[in-house]
């Protein structure tokens, strides 16, 4: 099984690089989580550009096709989703009826360096991946504090947060293996 | 067995910054609690022929949260403590009841942010010693629940789950390592 793993982040140190990282820790076997590293490189979506998409979003799209499951990993800026995710969640919506995320299973996760740990991030981006019909699991994981948050060895220091964080991914590899169609 | 005296506290008693800690205790997110100290604080135990007093203050810049910054600045801030305008939190005791059965029961009156409520703290206290280094030492250990709202600490956010971010319930932890005066 192989899962993408997309950091909302572009700071090469970014916590939610490290959380990735975190997840990878936790795969059951037979998994990998393979970082998808191209996020700098998407234009601003569009539309004019759609019949002809810009290289970087072909190769975003089947990554993302490709997977058999996403992990995002979002940090969290006013309270909401960092502009360059949700710029490429826009490229990979596109055409909606046949997105790369529809019936994908995805966990949304996040770290930010306040107490809250970017549940707010996490929530809207479950939301936009929901109308495109991707298989979001409800849950979250919010890693605040995240400047203290990760062992030299990139795992979470709160013993509580990786099993929290080992669950899910086994949720979401559970998903993989007998998708539950969501209700509309 | 021989029963043992016990030493009231007598004069003037002042807390030992380094062996005290004045905390405070909210929960976030519904399930997780947030916890920090105040670092610069006086405090002063009084007993005299007019009784028991207690009083203190407490630096609002020497809050624990020192990273990240933003964090910091929006406790600093007037949506918080507004220490700019209000840089101390200050305490003076009513009434202090020091039982015999080792409880304690303090009250007095709270100023944050320029606003003084009534407040009534319970806990626990050891009479004055001689500690190894041959000071007069006692210890007070009080917890009093105060609603932030009171103070003007308005700031809160809707989660996405639903309720809200911050708790308006806050709990003071206070535990004064008390040493004896010289006499002056």
């Amino acid at each position: 099984m192989r899962i993408l793993g997309i950091a909302g982040s572009l700071r090469r140190g970014s916590h939610n690089r490290k959380l990735l990282r975190a997840a990878a820790y936790a795969l059951p076997p037979g998994t990998e989580l393979v970082e998808w590293d191209g996020l700098a490189d998407i234009p601003a979506f569009d539309e004019d550009l759609e019949a002809d998409p810009p290289a970087a979003v072909q190769e975003m799209r089947e990554a993302i096709a490709s997977a058999d499951a996403v992990i995002i990993a979002t940090p969290e800026y006013n309270a909401s989703v960092p502009g360059a995710l949700k710029n490429a969640l826009d490229w990979a919506s596109r055409p909606l009826e046949t997105n790369v995320f529809r019936d994908k299973p995805v966990l949304v996760i996040g770290a930010s360096t306040g107490i809250f740990g970017a549940v707010w991030a996490q929530a809207e981006v479950r939301k936009a991946l929901k109308f495109m019909k991707a298989h979001v699991l409800e849950e979250e994981l919010p890693i605040g504090m995240a400047d203290a948050a990760f062992a030299l060895n990139g795992a979470l220091l709160d013993p509580a947060a990786g099993e929290r964080l080992a669950e899910l991914v086994a949720a979401l590899c559970r998903e993989v293996e007998a998708p539950v169609e969501q209700t509309a | 067995m021989a029963s043992t005296a016990t030493v009231p506290f007598t004069g003037v008693f002042d807390a030992d910054p380094v062996h005290s800690s004045f905390g405070f205790a909210v929960r976030y997110q519904g399930v997780s609690v947030f916890r920090g100290t105040m670092d610069d604080v006086r405090a002063t135990l009084t007993t005299d022929g007019s009784g028991t007093r207690l009083e203190g203050a407490a630096k609002v810049e020497s809050i624990s949260v020192r990273t990240p910054e933003q964090f910091r600045q929006h406790l600093l801030s007037d949506e918080f403590f507004g220490a700019e305008s209000h840089p101390e939190v200050t305490f003076r005791s009513t009434d202090v009841k020091l039982n015999e059965d080792g409880t304690a029961r303090i009250e007095g009156e709270l100023t944050i942010k320029g606003i003084t409520r009534p407040v009534v703290g319970t806990g626990t206290w050891t009479a004055p010693a001689s500690d190894a280094f041959g000071n007069t030492r006692g210890h007070l250990n009080v917890e009093a629940k105060i609603d932030r709202t009171e103070f003007d600490m308005n700031w809160n956010m809707d989660l996405p789950s639903g309720g809200k971010a911050l708790a308006n319930d806050v709990t003071l932890i206070i535990d004064a390592s008390l040493l004896q005066r010289a006499e002056a």
